[in-house]
């Protein structure tokens, strides 16, 4: 079989198996976010952090929820690693400098994953399990509970109200992230992915000389990194590591496991605004531009030129050869256009159009299908700008599910755009001016550019996954990217849940003949062409200088 | 206008009283006088407006279009790095073109201010001060207009100018108003009533008048009128605000994305053609100047559009929320219906035909000078070739004009006598000679009024005796045309509901005839008033005419509010806009106007950002080929040389800005239809085209620019 048809079976056999799981779980998690019964568990929780789950908050209460536990969390992490040194069950290893352990607190918690350490040299039991895999869990809640508040916000009229936080967070992870990630830690176990709390192996080597092996709880984590979105690795290697990826079969599952639930909560949203069919249009432009950025990695990775990628095939530098060039490219744009950040190829090594690719993917925002609940709302802030633009064709003042845009959802939408953009290019230019952040660049000229724009697309984005060859372990990009990844991931929560809040409290606008019909592949359309348009203005000078420049030398 | 509608078609009386004047007014309605036409644009309209654009110049002013603002700047940076190096054609060029690009944008709105400058000119020549006659304690005295207060007595005589707005409280005048409305023919002004109200600047032509002022001096609707025609009242509409930030967001993103290429480009090693005009060139491509520029033009176009139909909005904010309205109430007569019911149909009884029933109704209602009286008259002539007789034809004759009290009319002749008026007087009639009345001449009434018309019968007494002959039927009838305007509004998603007096019945006989949606039958102010909110409740935008003072609080209710002209200032007062031709079909008009608006609006803001895309493949070549050679591959246009690719760009930008304006000011076409087939013919148009366009032109200007020696 050759290396492209396998890739196209491979990628029929995932969407189908998405497309499987997309209603059942779609309609679970509506009915999660939708039920007035409380588990005994959830109850037991709420008890304990003395939260009353069936309080209606407007959105300044749901906001201050999501930050107050985002705080905690960071505090928490942040403690935990500093103290790492004295805790027991750490393998031995030392505490946190203080810059990186703010980095991978502020990464944890945001959904990012960026990892400035090494898992198996820095990070011993307690820290893995206790902390970072505790925030793959929470953090992906948090994003799933504030996509859920926007949904009710388009879903409830004449009321501020947007559920509850505490209770959205908790059965978040009750309902919908425990039970799949306990089938799906099962399942990886079975194909050979470890789950133990042993120490560290001194394994001899084929050829002479010998390696440190480290146990750990890699089979749990690893599906709720995948399956939050969040793509820290237990091993340095990550997803290319066969403790955490063993075999093709692992490989497409977890490339099942990161886009099972940004697509199927366009399910969720459809069911909760009452219309299926918006729910389609919105995953009809996730899919289309997930579809079409497979088929132009496999483009660029297929039809490389020269003697090693003539006898490999294609592109395969950095990539394994167990999953070959068609599933790492599925894996690259899939945890690109996704925010996790989990690798199983090396995006550096990808081809020079190839690695633009897996940026152009970050910097569309994380919505095609996106991180989990942060890619259906920064979807949605997307359809409301085209709503805005397009509605007006129609001779109406926009309006998008019977909700008016007007001035105060138009502020508010522009300005969440507005956030991640600066956020990278700021940064960025920054790194690039100065003097010290630049000899972290293991490479020089565009290629060396693309590290450090790279470094800041992952993390303004949350995506959490580096180009490799950037030394990011030092004060400067600890504590940048660590502030690009809390404000990435906050500062649009805010703007989300104050249009959240500001939808929930009109009346509908009901549906006419002059209504724009954003359940039609026409608005499907429009909405591609609105994400790429814009974010490709936004991007293409920077990515003219990196990977376009690198991409059209030859 | 409730009132008169309830008052004319009681269905038992032909009494109607003098038909309130905007009935007779012709509605000037063609199938096609719906399409949205465009004002006139003369090219030497530019120049005129030109010194008001450099005046504009003002950076107080400009920093009211963030876009705008940022190429005022640029102008401004580009020219002070000129000067720095004034051997360097390239950036005179550029900074030339940006002064260019701001001037045009002025330009816009300069000359969309103008076109409504004239009119406010003539306006003004009505607004000349007039000296009132003020009854005090003391009895007339001479005061400036300019010194009068609300609740002030004037007096008014033949030649006289109203001083101020108000009301009739004495006496009957005929009132030249063309001033106001261009319309020449006298209107009647009479105390009491809906037709009460007096406009400051218009002129009595007979009798005396007693006007109590309503309005202060300087709030009068003239006034108003300058303010709303010269634009100077003019304040940003909601959704132009939300377009504004809108492109002050994308403004700041591509204020970044230059910003932040500097070190980048020092990096690459492409310093030097990075210069700081070169960056500032790029910022003004890239952020949406065109639609930037175009904004405020294209809302004062849209008044003007209103201006151009003989309506004021008193808000922008009116002509937004027309685009909108998703129910348009309408009254039935003189909007759907023509004013008055005419004769349809002769009915006979038994032993008589339809023929003998013509020749008595036509002879009966020589003497009745109602619209319905001519309507049987002429109905005889067209359909029984009946010619029609004079009154001064019939010697002897003795007429029996119609009047409200009898409610018949008819003519002793010759020793026949002949009748015809509603069926209880004449069966009254008939009774009181000891004449029969045919046992199906009730049924044939019934009949005919159970579909929704009026029957009147006809009787005679001659040498057969008294008897009744027949029955007339008087209907509605439909105005010419309606059929397909309430389907093709249907299409645009607007649901239409006729408002009558009439009973539901004849409401719905009528309403499925001219196929509206929906009919309020019975009609009173409240009932208007309940459907209104019952509407709004459900989030639906509401637009109604009106003009008695009794719809004053439905017209302040409805989201658009048409009061007309001839109404009372009550409902001009309570109305968010006012039609000069008090003419109810114009309310379709105004709906498509404000969508016009509004597709204009999105389709040059879609054709702005569409055309980014092109400039890039211009600019980031000519910028960082010599950096990064296989960057060439991106200059897809194969442009001469990184100057003429950088100024061609510059140059496309600012003159697409004079293209446009014609279309600012006159609109994006517009024709009914439903949303999804718009959407998809204006993103081929604006938002495809925007993406072709600019490839062209760039190339085109540059292939220009390369003929200049030393350019390519």
């Amino acid at each position: 079989m050759s290396p492209f048809l396998a890739g196209v079976l491979q990628m029929l056999a995932l969407i189908a198996a998405l497309a499987l799981a997309y209603r059942p779980l779609g309609d679970h998690m509506a009915r999660v976010y939708s039920s007035d019964r409380h588990l005994r568990v959830e109850k037991w929780i709420y008890k304990t952090i003395g939260a009353n789950p069936d309080a209606e908050m407007r959105w300044p209460a749901y906001l201050r929820g999501v930050l107050a536990f985002s705080v905690v969390s960071v505090l928490f992490l942040y403690g935990l690693q500093r103290l790492q040194g004295a805790l027991p069950g750490s393998l031995g290893f030392v505490s946190i400098d203080p810059d990186q352990a703010f980095n991978t607190a502020a990464s944890f918690v945001s959904n990012t994953n960026w990892q400035s350490y090494y898992g198996e040299q820095a990070m011993g039991h307690v820290v893995q399990t206790g902390g970072l895999a505790v925030q793959n869990f929470v953090s992906a809640a948090v994003g799933i509970a504030v996509a859920v508040a926007l949904v009710r916000g388009f879903a409830r009229s004449r009321t501020g109200e947007l559920g509850n936080f505490w209770a959205d967070l908790v059965r978040g992870v009750v309902r919908i992230l425990l039970p799949i990630s306990v089938i799906g830690a099962i399942v990886l176990v079975a194909c050979g992915a470890i789950q133990n709390f042993t120490g560290i192996h001194e394994v001899g080597q084929f050829m002479g000389g010998s390696q440190q092996w480290n146990g750990g709880a890699v089979a749990s984590q690893e599906v709720i990194k995948e399956l939050g979105t969040n793509g820290g690795g237990y091993f340095n290697a990550n997803s290319a590591h066969p403790f955490e990826n063993p075999n093709g079969f692992t490989n497409l599952f977890e490339i099942f496991l990161i886009l099972l639930i940004p697509f199927s909560l366009t399910r969720t949203f459809g069911r909760m605004v009452g219309s299926l069919r918006q729910g389609y249009a919105i995953l009809g432009t996730m899919a289309t531009i997930w579809a079409g950025f497979v088929l132009l990695m496999w483009a660029t990775e297929f039809a490389g030129h020269g003697p090693a990628f003539e006898a490999a095939g294609g592109a395969m530098e950095g990539k394994e050869t167990r999953f070959g060039i068609g599933a790492s490219s599925i894996f690259a744009v899939s945890t690109t256009l996704t925010s996790t950040g989990a690798v199983n190829s090396f995006h550096s090594s990808y081809t020079g159009l190839g690695g633009g690719i897996t940026m152009l993917g970050m910097m569309l925002g994380e919505i095609a299908p996106g991180g989990v609940g942060s890619g259906l709302y920064g979807m949605l802030i997307m359809a409301i700008i085209a709503v805005f633009i397009a509605g007006l064709m129609v001779g109406r003042t926009p309006e998008y599910l019977g909700k008016k845009i007007s001035t105060r959802e138009i502020k508010l939408a522009a300005c969440y755009i507005l956030v991640t953009p600066a956020l990278v290019l700021c940064f960025t230019a920054a790194a690039m001016a100065l003097d010290t952040p630049v000899t972290s660049m293991t490479n020089s000229g565009a290629h060396g550019f693309s590290e450090v724009l790279y470094a800041y697309t992952s993390g303004a984005n949350n995506n959490g996954s580096a180009f490799a060859g950037l030394n990011a372990d030092t004060q400067w990009f600890n504590t940048t990217i660590g502030l690009a990844m809390l404000l990435g991931r906050f500062v649009p929560m805010v703007f989300v849940l104050a249009l959240a809040g500001s939808l929930a409290e009109q009346t509908p606008v009901p549906r006419t003949a002059g209504t724009l019909r954003t359940e039609k592949p026409l608005f499907t359309g429009l909405l591609v062409g609105t994400i790429v348009i814009i974010a490709g203005l936004t991007y293409f000078p920077a990515l003219a200088l990196g990977p376009l420049a690198e991409g059209l030398a030859s | 206008m409730t009132t008169d509608v309830t008052k004319q078609e009681n269905p038992m009386s032909t009494a109607s009283a003098a038909p309130a004047p905007h009935h007779d007014v012709p509605t000037g309605h063609k199938p096609d006088a719906g399409r949205v036409a465009g004002g006139l644009f003369d090219p030497g309209q530019l120049v005129t407006s030109f010194p008001d654009a450099i005046r504009k110049l003002n950076p107080r002013v400009m920093v009211k279009s963030p876009v705008m603002f940022v190429v005022l700047v640029g102008s401004v940076a580009t020219t002070l790095l000129a000067c720095k190096d004034p051997g360097d054609w390239f950036g005179w060029a550029i900074a030339a073109w940006l002064w260019l690009t701001t001037i045009f944008a002025n330009l816009a709105e300069a000359v969309a201010e103008g076109r409504g400058k004239a009119q406010a000119d003539t306006l003004r020549k009505a607004k000349t001060d007039t000296v009132a006659r003020r009854l005090g304690d003391s009895g007339e005295e001479r005061v400036p207009g300019t010194e009068l207060r609300i609740g002030d007595l004037v007096v008014c005589e033949a030649g006289d100018i109203i001083p101020g707005d108000g009301d009739v409280v004495e006496g009957v005048a005929s009132v030249d108003e063309s001033a106001i409305t261009g319309e020449s023919a006298p209107v009647i002004r009479e105390s009491g009533g809906d037709r009460s109200a007096v406009t400051g600047g218009t002129k009595v032509l007979s009798d005396r008048i007693v006007i109590k002022i309503t309005t202060k001096p300087g709030e009068t609707f003239i006034d108003r009128m300058i303010n709303l025609v010269e634009g100077a009242a003019r304040q940003k509409t909601p959704n132009e605000i939300a377009l504004n930030i809108l492109l002050a967001s994308l403004t700041i993103v591509f204020l970044i994305a230059v910003v932040t290429l500097k070190p980048f480009a020092v990096h690459a090693g492409a310093d030097a053609q990075t210069s700081m005009i070169v960056l500032v060139a790029l910022l003004v491509c890239l952020i949406p100047t065109t639609i930037g520029a175009l904004l405020s033009a294209i809302g004062i176009a849209g008044m003007d559009r209103l201006v151009q139909r003989n309506v004021l909005a008193m808000s922008g904010r009116a002509v937004e929320a027309a685009g909108d309205v998703s129910t348009l109430l309408l009254d039935k007569t003189g909007t759907i219906t023509l004013g008055n019911r005419q004769a349809a149909e002769f009915v006979p009884v038994k032993g008589t035909t339809a023929a003998e029933v013509a020749d008595a109704a036509q002879l009966s209602s020589l003497a009745d000078e109602t619209p319905e009286g001519r309507s049987i008259v002429v109905l005889a002539k067209e359909k029984y070739g009946l010619r029609e007789r004079h009154q001064g034809e019939l010697a002897h004759a003795e007429w029996i004009a119609f009047t409200a009290q009898t409610r018949m009319s008819g003519v002793d002749v010759d020793g026949r006598k002949v009748r015809k008026g509603a069926t209880a007087s004449v069966i009254a009639w008939v009774k009181e000679r000891g004449g029969r009345v045919a046992d199906d001449a009730d049924e044939i009434a019934n009949d005919i009024s159970e579909a929704g018309g009026t029957p009147l019968l006809v009787a005679a007494e001659d040498d057969k005796g008294v008897r009744v002959l027949g029955v007339i039927h008087l209907k509605d009838v439909v105005k010419e045309g309606m059929r397909e305007r309430f389907d093709e509004l249907r299409r645009m998603g607007i649901k239409t509901v006729m408002i009558t007096g009439d009973n539901p019945l004849t409401a719905r006989a009528i309403a499925e005839e001219a196929g509206v949606d929906d009919f309020l039958a019975e009609a009173t102010p409240e009932d208007k008033m309940a459907l209104i909110k019952r509407e709004q409740a459900g989030g639906k935008l509401v637009a109604m005419t009106g003009d008695g003072t009794n719809d004053a609080p439905a017209l302040a209710q409805a989201d658009v509010g048409v009061a007309m002209n001839t109404g009372t200032s009550a409902a001009k007062e309570a109305g968010n806009m006012v039609d000069l031709d008090s003419n109810p079909t114009k309310l379709i008009e105004i709906v498509e106007i404000g969508k016009q608006l509004l597709i204009t609006r999105g389709a040059l803001t879609t054709f702005s950002i569409a055309n980014d895309v092109a400039k890039y493949f211009a600019i980031i070549p000519a910028m960082f080929a010599i950096a990064h050679p296989g960057l060439d591959k991106l200059n897809i246009m194969g442009l001469a040389s990184p100057e003429s690719a950088i100024l061609s760009a510059v140059i496309f930008n600012a003159l697409v800005i004079v293209a446009l304006v014609p279309l600012a000011l006159r609109g994006v076409r517009y024709r009914p239809m439903s949303a999804d087939r718009m959407l998809r013919r204006n993103l081929g148009i604006y938002g495809l085209g925007g993406l072709v366009a600019p490839f062209l032109g760039i190339k085109l200007i540059d292939l220009l620019l390369s003929l200049i020696p030393g350019v390519g």
